[in-house]
Order: C-alpha cells, then structure tokens, then sequence
C-alpha cells in the first residue's frame, strides 16, 4: 500500500538578509490513511516549516529539494493548477491563532463555504448549506453561521478554522499549533473533536506542537524535531515515556504528569539555549546542550538509528538493534535505560490504558457537549 | 510547611472587584475572595482564562483598587496613596507573562534591572546591586549581560532578566503571572527551578498566576481554583490535585494528558461571562455532577441550583465550595 503522504530527505533553506538559514535539513517519514503522526520541537526547530512546505506554502525564493508525495504525486513538482486542486481538497491545514486567519468582515458560514465553492463550482447557497452541515459536526450551533468571527469565543473560531479544513473532504488535516492558545477545557474538547473526525473519516493528521504530552495523548506516533532534523520517531508511548534522544527525553520531562510523586517539586529543564539555525553547532547539533555528551559527539553527524523496527532515534548512544527478539533485548541506550526512565514509562503505560478504556466516554461527553456553546 | 499559627505575609479578606461593561452591566471579575499567602511559600492561583485570576493578582499588587474588601500585607490593610503604594511595591514585586513586552527594547539590561532602584532613590552601590539581582536570576556572569539589549538576549534569558527586575529591591513577595507561558519547554524547567530556589535561598513567598496544573504540580505548596471569579477549591497541591472534591477541579485534573484521574470529563461550553453569575451554585450549568443525577441522589439537587455557597474563608487548610461535596464529607464524619 502506497504511503498517503511520503516525505522523502526533505531540505528546507530560506534565504535572509543574514544569509542562508537551514530550516529543516534533510527529514523523511511517511503516514498512511488513518495515521496520525505528532511533530514536536521547540520554536525555530523548522516543525511548522515541514508543514508548510506539503502544501507549497513557504516564501518565494526558498530552497527546497527531496521529495513530499501526497497520494502518490510529488507535490514540489505539481503544476500551480494541480496544486490548487491539492490546496483544501488533498490537504489542508488549521493554522495556530485563527483570529488572524479569518475574514473579521465576512460571517463565518461564508468563509467555510469559500472552499466549497471554488473546488466544487456549486452555487454559493449550496455551498453555505454544507458550511452549516460541517458547523454541526464540529459541535459549532447552527445560528452561529450568520456571526463574525469577532462575535465567537477562541475555542470556536479554532472550529471554524476546522470545519473549513474539513469542507472539501481532505484526506489529510496538518493542524498546526491548532490548540495552543486555548484553554485546557476548551482545548480538551477540540482535541476530542478532531481525534473523532480522523477516526470516523479515515484521515491522515499530522499534528505540530510543542506540548510533547498533548501530542502523545493524540497521536499514534511521535516525531522530535531538533535544529531542523527528526532526532526521534517512533511510537508515542515510547517516545514520551522512553526517549532515546536525550533532547527528548528533555522534552518529555518538560511536561510533568500531575501526580507523578517524581515531578512533585520537581521542575525539569534544559540549560542553554536552542541553536540558531544560522550558526548550527558542528556534529550533533544538540551536543552543547546534551547532558550526555561524548568527545565524538562534537565532530560526527548522526542520522537516525533504528531502536527497534518502528522506532528510531538519532544519537551516537543508541547501538545497533541487535538482532533478538524485541522482548529479550534491553533498552539499548544507556541514559535511558535507568530506573527514572523505565518507571516513567511504566507509569504513563498504566495510564496509557486507563484513557483507552475512555474512548466509549469520550462520546458520550462530547454529545452533551457540542451543541450549547 | 507552617503549623496554622503562622500569620500570613499577604491576605486578601472578602475581595471583590467590579467592572462597569459596556451597556452598563457589572462584571464580577472578582466576587469574594478570601486568600492567604504565608511567608516562603509558593501558592498557584489557577483557572481558566475570564475566571478572575489576573485581576486578583493585579489588585493584590494594588493596581486595581477593590470594590469592597481589603488586601493586607503583614497584616496591615493596604492603604491607596501614592506613597504607601510605591512603598507597598518594594516589597511586593510582579513578574510578567511576556518578558518581550516587559523589557523596553532601548533600555540595556543593566537600565532595565536598576530601573526600580531609581525610582525608589536608591543610589547607593547601584552596580553591585544589579550585578547580584542578575546572578541571582541565573545570568551568570553578570557583567556579561549588563550592556545587552532585550532583542540580543533569548526569551529564557529575558525572562531571568525580568526576574531580576522584581529581585534587584530585595521583595518578600512575587506576583508572578503566567512566568513561563512564553517559553518553550525545554527552558520552562529552568525558569520554574529559579523561581524554587529563590524561595529556598531568599525566603521569597510567591502567588504564581496560571492555568497550568502541571506547573503547579511542578512548584507549588498549595493551590487555589478559581471560577468565575470564586475560589472553588483550595488546599496543598497533593490533596488538590490528585484528589480534587470540587466537580470542576475534577474536571480540570482529568483532561490532563495521564491523568491521575482516569475518566476524563469534558465540560460543555465555556464558563459564563462575569457580568452574567449564574444563581445558585455558580458552576451548576455546567457542573457533570448534577447533570449525572449524583447530586440529586445525594439531596443537594435544589441547593446547587438555588443557593449561593457561602465564602471559602482562606486560610492554609483544605476547602471546597462544593454542596454535593460539603454533603459527602458531613456524611462520612457523621
């Protein structure tokens, strides 16, 4: 089966009065139907860059090369036509801050049929009606569809900018940041709303975030991004529980589990500061800040190294899986592989499968809930 | 932690603060407030955005005069002259959310930091006492840093500066609201660990402003819930947190990613605005206790809808505004 999306050795360069500035260099993974993948990576880490990059979105004059095939086309090669049709239709993405990203004078029904109607030629009150049909699934109150984006709360206008990434039936959703700037409450719901519509639609999400445990919480698989590289991916329960790369295991430890009596009074972080892209470190980009540093770690460049079959990570630490079977074979990176971390995981395992058991509840709250915002 | 007997440093005694909203509605932003600070400890304020948290912050720190109540610092009812209040302000210090808009892009770092020792006339050793509030907040050396603009410096290192602007008159108490709402992750920890060990080595009380649990979690001894311009729920951090008597705390705890609570609750809606307080319980609308029918069962139905609960009265013990809640633990001590 043909990967829906496939990002293959992508490299990203702007050019700046500064010079050139390596955004993202050199990244591949790839996501089928039903996938939903969390990219993860401080600012500046090039995570909303890949994100823009799928849909040819970035400023003119940036370098790209490698290849992104969206349903077996390679988008960087598409015609400005074909990609018009891919826009909204193929992919589409939620943007963080949809205050900026709505019309503030045009009713927010017609901003969501805009799509509608240039994809599908159907008449503009066609178009509305369907706008009103995807409000309804996006838990937004039907009379809301005369308001100006003004006259709705954050938490609503982020379900507009999500009903109209929904409208033309993409079959792949990129939500960037999409929760960010929201409440816990507000931002618990929108989160459960589009875990739903991926899984009720068989859509492909790509999820960008800085907030490793909400991405883990979401998302089947987790990607780290450090300097414009993946430095880990694997599955999001290892990666935020079990880290391989020390910067993410940094990550991960950023976000305390509430509870946890290890993070009780007990704040983790990171000293230094994220490199600037202009002037990236020699080797291992991370290596100034690494708390486990080697001699070689300064002069070698690392790419990514299977821990397991579907799991990678890019650190001079993590050996070569050996070939055993996985249960026998012992975490293979020695700061990893201390009691912290396992119990960690163990921990967040357990709880991993009291919120499976959540999934029938889930429902059953969201119904009550989406229709007297 | 203290035994009861220890005064509080800052107290808020039935706070209230009012608006006047556009058409001439009254905002509640703050509608009864009883909250005490006590000397070295480090209590979050947490809520949702609207719920009144910065405006109880900000009328602590004087700049929003009450409507009705009184804010005491070391027991003394604050007084709002200009020069009680500057005074006030040296010994109570805020820290802002974004250092970006904090700091004036054309001010060096060294300006920016001795700026409070200029308006308070402190003129003696001023480069020393700079130098100290800097290596204090974690810029080390100090003189490094002192003819840097904001813009050279990375959010970590402008929020330490920040830091060392409220350090530099040697405060007893912090406002802090949203420190690390700004950041990214991986300087979060480092930005919560200074504000721990300032309060370790200098005995430094703080109200961390935030909607953060886990940086509760994280930080702080105890934890007050705000809704609606309330405290719903008060007590140290373990109890409250893990847990939570209040239906909306509970709420609040279980959305969190691993939660300890394993049922997560997604409340309906958004909270009410403040100029619109709904009667009784003032969570009641929304609240999945009485919806489920638990509250019904318990007796307390016609009490969440029709009465208001009376004023949690501060303090350092554990506190619910809650009927269902009060009703439950009355039955199990009975």
């Amino acid at each position: 089966m043909t990967p829906l999306l496939e990002i293959d050795d992508l490299t990203i360069t702007y050019r700046s009065a500064r010079g050139e500035i390596p955004a993202v260099r050199g990244i591949s993974f790839g996501l089928q139907p039903g996938d939903s993948l969390g990219l993860a990576g401080e600012s500046g880490c090039g995570k909303s860059t890949v994100a823009a990059a799928v849909l040819r979105l970035l400023p003119r004059g940036t370098q790209v090369s490698g290849r992104i095939m969206l349903d077996g086309e390679d988008v960087l090669k598409m015609s400005f036509g074909t990609l018009r049709v891919v826009r909204w239709a193929g992919a589409s993405i939620v943007f963080q801050g949809a205050m900026h990203s709505l019309n503030p004078v045009q009713r927010v029904a017609r901003q969501i049929a805009e799509p509608i109607v240039l994809h599908e030629h159907i008449s503009a009150s066609a178009a509305e009606e369907r706008a009103v049909e995807l409000m309804t699934q996006v838990g937004l109150p039907t009379w809301r569809a005369r308001s100006y984006p003004h006259q709705l709360s954050g938490g609503q206008r982020q379900r507009v900018m999500i009903a109209m990434a929904l409208a033309c039936s993409p079959q792949l959703i990129i939500a960037d940041e999409a929760t960010t700037a929201l409440d816990v409450m507000i931002q618990a719901q929108v989160l459960a709303l589009i875990k739903r519509l991926v899984a009720e639609r068989d859509i492909a999400l790509v999820m960008i975030s800085h907030d490793l445990s909400v991405l883990a919480d979401t998302c089947d698989q987790l990607a780290v991004m450090y300097a414009g590289k993946l430095v880990e991916h694997g599955p999001s329960h290892e990666v935020f529980g079990n880290a391989q790369h020390p910067y993410a295991q940094a990550l991960s430890a950023a976000f305390p589990i509430v509870g946890d009596p290890d993070e009780r009074r007990n704040p983790q972080g990171l000293a230094g500061d994220p490199p600037d892209p202009a002037a990236l470190p020699t080797g291992c980009s991370f290596h100034p800040r690494c708390p486990v540093a080697m001699d070689e770690c300064t002069s070698t460049t690392v790419e990514l190294r299977a821990v397991r079959h579907d799991w990678q990570a890019a650190c001079l630490r993590v050996e070569a899986e050996p070939t055993q079977p996985p249960a026998a074979t012992p975490s293979a990176l020695g700061v990893a592989a201390g009691p912290d971390a396992r119990e960690r995981d163990a921990r967040a395992q357990e709880r991993d499968a009291g919120s499976q058991e959540r999934g029938a509840g889930d429902l059953r709250v969201r119904a009550t809930s989406e229709d007297d915002t | 932690m203290t035994d009861g007997t220890t005064k509080p440093i800052l107290s808020a005694t039935d706070l209230a603060v009012r608006f006047t909203a556009p058409g001439g509605r009254i905002a509640r932003a703050v509608d009864g407030v009883n909250l005490d600070l006590l000397p070295g400890e480090i209590l979050a304020l947490a809520g949702e955005s609207g719920c009144g948290k910065t405006t109880l912050a900000r009328t602590l720190l004087g700049l929003e005069h009450p409507t009705s109540g009184t804010v005491s610092f070391q027991g003394t009812p604050l007084a709002y002259s200009t020069k009680t209040l500057k005074a006030y302000r040296s010994q109570v210090q805020l820290v802002l959310q974004d250092p970006t808009g904090a700091l004036n892009p054309r001010h060096t770092v060294y300006d920016a930091v001795a700026e409070g020792l200029r308006i308070h006339g402190i003129d003696d050793n001023e480069h020393d006492r700079v130098a100290e509030a800097l290596s204090r907040a974690g810029l080390r050396p100090p003189e490094r840093f002192f003819l840097s603009y904001p813009h050279e410096l990375s959010g970590g290192q402008r929020q330490r500066v920040v830091i060392a602007g409220a350090l530099v008159l040697h405060p007893q108490v912090i406002i802090a609201d949203e420190p690390v709402a700004s950041l990214d992750a991986s300087v979060r920890g480092e930005i919560l660990a200074l504000l721990m060990r300032l309060r370790d080595e200098l005995g430094l009380a703080a109200v961390v402003v935030t909607h953060d649990l886990g940086l509760a979690w994280n930080i702080a001894d105890r934890i007050a819930v705000m809704y609606l311009g309330r405290i719903v729920e008060q007590g140290s951090v373990d109890h409250v947190l893990t847990d939570p008597q209040h239906p909306y705390t509970r709420a609040l705890v279980s959305v969190l990613p691993h939660s300890p609570i394993p049922e997560p609750v997604v409340l309906a809606g958004e909270p009410p605005d403040a100029t619109d307080v709904p009667a009784g319980c003032r969570f009641h609308p929304r609240c999945q206790v009485l919806a489920s029918g638990a509250a019904a069962a318990e007796g307390v139905d016609g009490h969440c809808r029709t009465d208001d609960l009376p004023i949690l009265t501060g303090g350092e013990q554990t506190q619910v505004a809650c009927h269902y809640a009060t009703s439950r633990a009355q039955a199990v001590t009975s």
